[in-house]
């Protein structure tokens, strides 16, 4: 099916999130938009699925004008969608999950649950998926539940299929054999509208690339273009994707994680035997896919969980059964992998949210008071020297994007004297200019002769900071391995393949 | 291998798994086991009375007529307490294994509980097993349909605290309807229209205005309370003959099942109240779990985004689902009513619609469990009736406690962490 976008334009409020978009996919092309994180991307997707109503602009498929004022509409017509956050309802089966709004139904509206196995079973099969239809979502990894999204899609006929960000928590391996599930989907006709900002995967599978920045349509490319090429189309300006690094000279052990195992309530494991050691003025990246325990370390170190054993020792100082605060006061510089939800206070000013982690002694309190003088002063400071784009210290961090958002948190963490720094997910959500800025300045910490702890997702960005790499596997820490190791030994290990 | 982790002390290494740490034993319910066996064995038992207990099994009218249990009431649970302390070991065996309990053990530890209790309390005298359970159905009737519109209510994303005002609001139009149209079946329609009601007043507010769900219940509740308070004494109070005398609905036993010994009597000889409750349990979990529209319920309950996604209308599904609630609840105040003592009384649901509340979350979200969560209630009050007719030298209200101790000790142990629908109390609101 053909889908042509023609002058879309959306707004919320005084933002143009789109501005007059005109697009054009032909059956069967695998058509990538590449955009930045906040370029409008998703909400280009949202209007052409219903959830967003377009304030301009047409909608056709098959050249015909179509107008869809819901969800319900759109899959009708026969365009899917997989979102970037799953909309998967964890405690239902796959077969639920799948039929769920056109259920097949036998008298008087009961669920006709084998023939809604059988569908699964039959689309899984075509593509090769060992799907059980009768799992809980919830036990399933994301890559699998990524399928069953798919498999959702395209049990009502959809003949355009829109990937929101799909590779964003996948490993390597599964994001190969998604592109693979891709280029079969589009030789049988279907028309793929594949959004992301990741250029590799853009050169590997797209047939054609439009390239949006800031709302409006800036170029198209073919997949040949060198990274270079589209990087700055997409940013709109030329950048360097290496990250400089003086090579390592790393000082004495400090930062030494003992033998950590965690539970949950339930007695499931969560932290499995995880030991690693960090020298000063070393970079420890933690690779691996999001739920594979990363989050439960970070939290462990900082005091935020209880039933830990084993033992995590800064400079000799055992932090294990500290409190945050004594954790902190230690000298951990912390930024945590949601910034929204644990790492600022949406409504408080960015002057307040910058002295938030000394709020009861130091600098910024004297007695029973806050030194707003002080406290001022800092936030202005901290403004110019983080880059934070903002009309001024008062404006509540919720308002800010999602990159200067990152950088009061990292403003705030690297104002104390530190002795071990943590940075999770540091630029997840954060446009390009940002990720080369707080890249920069994470180097800067380790140059320092700190200790430094990074968990990322992102590949790319493991590899451009890392001195050396630990991949988690469910809970575990499958390898330490050197910095250059190839990607693919990386997936290899990420997937849970020891060497 | 540049790892560094140890592998002292973890169990047999998998190749696919080459350490695995050990997950701390876990004595929670083999210690709560234990208290209820101890308090069985020494406290009914050891420290009990000789005399004798009498379990009557069946009244003298009864078809079936079923021989008296007498049992010497301190053996008897001495015998029962060594049976759960037995049980409570195993209990501790499975534990120190790292496997679980089994639920089989736990039921039956906590019926031992129960039995030797009344044993107990009632030695030297009788304890009359159909009057305790038919009085038990009795009470919880008006709570067991509180509690279904709980859980469908919760499973559609909706917190229904106004419950007790549906109920309220049931028995009080179903006592006026029936009083002046002289038609019992007219006051059970009334009752549910006005439950109804009371459930679209806060649907509208909470999901048309986005009102805070709780705030909404809470204020519904002092609403419909002023409201009947206010027509009872201005209206009903001085004319009693017309507004509020509306006869109680007939028993209706049904041939041969109401014959059975002990159960007969229980279940099969009651009014069409409690009939439609005991239809109404299935039918509500049948529909929120093997339907279409029920899989849409607990979608939107669950995640709504999602739900939208796939073309469901949020908030009118909300709408009607929470409606339906409303109409049960009312029906459940007619129980109140016409279905026990025939007139309406100020303030008669008396926080049965919180204790609907109560059994909702008990009960998992599940009508069947909630169904039983509510019946524990009805029980632990006939007890107390029970106990205080037959004078027992402990005081009443001790008495009375000890059902509602033994389901909290019950419900956190095995229950576990209760899982609420993730979208309860959250408004969906679409840009």
């Amino acid at each position: 099916m053909k889908l042509e976008l023609r002058g879309i334009t959306k707004r919320f409020g005084s933002l143009t999130a789109n501005d007059a978009i005109s697009i054009t996919i032909e059956p069967g092309e695998i058509h990538a938009l590449l955009g930045e994180n906040g370029a409008g991307k998703s909400t280009l997707m949202n209007v052409l699925f219903g959830l967003y109503q377009a304030d301009e602009g047409q909608i056709l498929l098959d050249d015909v004008p179509v107008a869809f004022s819901g969800p319900g509409d759109a899959m009708r017509a026969g365009v899917g969608m997989v979102h970037q956050h799953f909309m998967l309802i964890p405690v239902f089966t796959v077969a639920e999950n799948v039929m769920l709004g056109h259920e097949p139904t036998r008298f008087g509206g009961a669920l006709d649950l084998p023939e809604a196995r059988k569908r699964v079973r039959e689309i899984s099969a075509r593509f090769g998926f060992d799907l059980d239809p009768d799992a809980l979502v919830e036990d399933l990894p994301v890559g699998i539940q990524q399928r069953v999204e798919i498999i959702k899609a395209l049990s009502r006929d959809a003949k355009v299929l829109v990937l929101d960000e799909p590779t964003a928590v996948l490993t390597p391996q599964e994001t190969d054999e998604l592109m693979t599930i891709m280029k079969q989907l589009a030789a049988a006709g279907t028309s793929i509208v594949f959004i992301t900002h990741k250029l590799r995967e853009v050169q590997a599978v797209a047939n054609r690339i439009t390239i949006i920045r800031l709302g409006r349509v800036v170029g198209s490319a073919e997949p040949t273009a060198s990274s270079q090429e589209l990087a700055s189309l997409m940013v709109g300006r030329e950048v360097d994707l290496t990250v400089d690094k003086k090579p390592l000279e790393a000082g004495a052990d400090s930062f030494v994680v003992t033998d950590l195992t965690h539970f949950d309530v339930n007695g499931v494991t969560l932290l499995d035997d995880v030991s690693f050691t960090i020298r000063k003025g070393e970079i420890l990246a933690i690779a691996g896919v999001q739920g594979n325990g990363q989050t439960e370390l970070t939290e462990a170190i900082l005091g935020l969980r209880h039933r830990v054993k084993g033992s995590i020792t800064l400079n000799g100082r055992e932090l294990l059964g500290s409190t945050p605060r004594h954790i902190l006061e230690s000298g951990v510089g912390y930024v945590p992998e949601d910034r929204k939800k644990d790492g600022l206070v949406g409504e408080f000013t960015i002057a307040e949210n910058l002295m938030l982690d000394r709020s009861f002694a130091g600098p910024f309190t004297n007695r029973l008071s806050v030194d707003f003088g002080h406290r001022d002063d800092f936030a202005r400071s901290a403004i110019g020297e983080f880059d934070i784009r903002t009309p001024g210290p008062t404006t509540a961090a919720g308002r800010l994007s999602g990159g200067n958002q990152q950088k009061v948190v990292l403003a705030r963490e690297l104002s104390r004297d530190l002795a071990l720094f943590i940075a999770s997910q540091p630029t997840r959500g954060v446009d390009v200019g940002s990720i080369e800025f707080i890249h920069e300045r994470i180097v800067s910490v380790r140059d320092s002769g700190v200790p430094v702890l990074i968990v990322s997702t992102e590949l790319d960005e493991v590899l451009a900071l890392a001195d050396r790499i630990a991949v988690m596997y469910r809970g575990r820490i499958i390898d330490i391995v050197p910095a250059n190791t190839p990607r693919a030994k990386l997936g290899q290990l990420m997937a849970g393949v020891a060497s | 291998m540049t790892v560094t982790a140890a592998t002292t002390g973890a169990p047999a290494p998998s190749p696919e798994h080459p350490h695995l740490a050990v997950p701390p034993r876990n004595f929670k319910t083999p210690i709560v086991l234990s208290v209820l066996a101890l308090l069985t064995f020494v406290v009914f038992g050891l420290l009990g009375d000789a005399s004798d207990v009498t379990f009557r099994l069946s009244d003298a009218n009864d078809a079936v007529p079923l021989a008296p249990l007498v049992v010497p009431s301190q053996l008897f649970c001495i015998v029962l307490g060594v049976l759960s302390l037995l049980l409570t070991a195993f209990a501790y065996v499975q534990a120190v294994r790292r496997r679980g309990v089994p639920l089989w053990v736990s039921l039956v530890v906590g019926a031992f509980f129960v039995v030797a209790l009344f044993a107990s309390v009632g030695a030297g005298n009788s304890v009359p097993v159909v009057f305790i359970l038919t009085g038990a159905i009795g009470l919880s009737t008006a709570v067991i349909f509180g509690s279904l519109a709980g859980v469908i209510g919760e499973r559609v994303g909706v917190a229904n605290i106004a419950i007790e005002g549906q109920l309220l609001a049931g028995a009080f139009v179903s006592a006026v309807v029936a009083s002046v149209t002289d038609s019992l079946f007219l006051g059970l329609i009334a009752a549910m229209i006005g439950g109804a009601l009371v459930s679209m007043v806060l649907a509208v507010f909470s999901l048309r205005y986005v009102v805070d769900q709780i705030v909404v219940g809470v204020v519904l509740n002092v609403l419909v309370i002023g409201l009947t308070n206010f027509f009872y004494s201005a209206v009903l109070a001085d004319n009693a003959e017309t507004f509020n005398f509306p006869g109680t609905l007939p028993y209706l036993p049904i041939p041969l099942l109401s014959d059975i010994p002990v159960l007969g009597p229980v279940l099969f000889n009651q009014r069409i109240t409690t009939y439609v409750m005991f239809l109404l349990v299935p039918t509500v979990w049948f529909v929120l779990f093997k339907t279409r529209w029920g899989l849409r319920i607990r979608a939107v309950g669950e995640h709504p985004l999602a739900a939208d996604t796939v073309g469901i209308n949020v908030n009118r599904t909300r709408f009607w689902t929470v409606t339906i609630a409303g109409t049960i609840a009312g029906f459940g105040g007619a129980a109140l009513t016409l279905g026990s003592v025939g007139a309406f009384v100020r303030e008669m649901s008396a926080g049965q619609g919180f204790i609907a509340l109560a059994a909702v979350i008990l009960g998992r979200w599940n009508p069947w469990l909630a169904a039983v969560a509510a019946l524990l209630f009805g029980f632990s009050r006939n007890f107390r009736i029970w106990a205080g007719q037959i004078g027992s030298p402990i005081p009443a209200d001790l008495i009375a406690m000890t059902p509602y101790v033994v389901t909290l000790i019950a419900v956190s142990v095995l229950v576990g962490r209760a899982v609420a629908p993730a979208a309860v109390g959250k408004p969906y609101i679409k840009e």
